[in-house]
């Protein structure tokens, strides 16, 4: 006989390796949902996606105007490499896009962490690369609650509803 | 869609519980609906419902963001008040669709 009692997932633990702006938003937008549909998560940070929880960094993330074959002009026109390269474009079409997702209530970086702490998900850096760009404590949002080895953080990963998720 | 009884009443019901009319709704719905998610409903819940209906009803897209700004509670609140499903258990209880935003 089938069965089809449903196993939902109890826990969600993501790992934010990129900084860019679309890299750290696609680890919040997931960290977020998971801690709304009341499921236990825990989020790492690590490599340049400690620019996601770095102080300075966090709320000026860009996306990639070269070497990003998905970006287009407004209107649809595919986005010239060369002009991509030009001082100011990247932090202007980066600029933009971030308008952009505060019309669809898509927070800044640091209230979308908020949310998430709210919710009570948790939030970790990676000791490795923290110590590899020379950052501190100090140096990375208040809210973050550890810096940690993946090992630790693999312990925080135990049961067998648990995923984890690389972006 | 599905018919159910709700504190005596008839309801028209989506697969997921939700209250297919909002009109439908009274505040004896609202509080089987919640003991069902194993929530007591306070004065403040009911803020929030109130707050949720009012928006639903003018047509605005709901998202927790929104409802944390609104005055009413703050996003910490709300997960206090409807725990493991801050919008989606809300907007259960308040008699509206099931939220549509993935923020």
């Amino acid at each position: 006989m089938d069965s089809k009692e449903k196993k939902p997932l109890e826990k969600v633990c993501l790992i934010c390796a990129k900084g860019s702006l679309e890299d750290v938003y696609a680890s919040l937008v997931m960290a977020n949902g998971a801690v709304m549909e009341g499921i236990e998560t825990n989020v790492f940070f690590t490599f340049f996606g400690l620019d996601g929880i770095t102080k300075k960094t966090m709320n000026h993330l860009h996306t990639a105007t070269t070497g990003n074959p998905a970006m287009r002009m407004p209107g649809g026109l595919p986005f010239p490499t060369a002009l991509g390269g030009l001082p100011g474009v990247e932090a202007a079409v980066s600029g933009m896009m971030r308008k952009q997702m505060e019309a669809l209530d898509m927070p800044p970086v640091d209230e979308f962490l908020e949310m998430i702490t709210a919710g009570g998900g948790r939030v970790f850096a990676c000791k490795l690369a923290v110590d590899m760009f020379k950052l501190e404590k100090k140096d990375l949002w208040d809210d973050v609650e550890d810096i940690i080895t993946i090992g630790e953080f693999y312990e925080m990963c135990d049961g067998d509803r648990t995923q984890i998720i690389f972006t | 869609m599905s018919e159910k009884t709700i504190a005596g009443k008839q309801i028209k019901v989506t697969e997921d519980g939700y209250l297919e009319d909002m009109s439908q709704w009274d505040e004896d719905i609202a509080k089987e609906i919640a003991k069902d998610l194993n929530i007591e409903l306070s004065d403040k819940h009911f803020e929030v419902l109130k707050y949720l209906r009012e928006k639903t009803a003018a047509g605005e897209a709901l998202s927790i963001r929104k409802v944390g700004k609104s005055g009413v509670v703050d996003i910490k609140e709300l997960y206090k008040l409807f725990p493991k499903g801050p919008l989606k258990f809300s907007s259960k209880i308040a008699g509206i669709p099931k939220p549509s935003s993935c923020v």
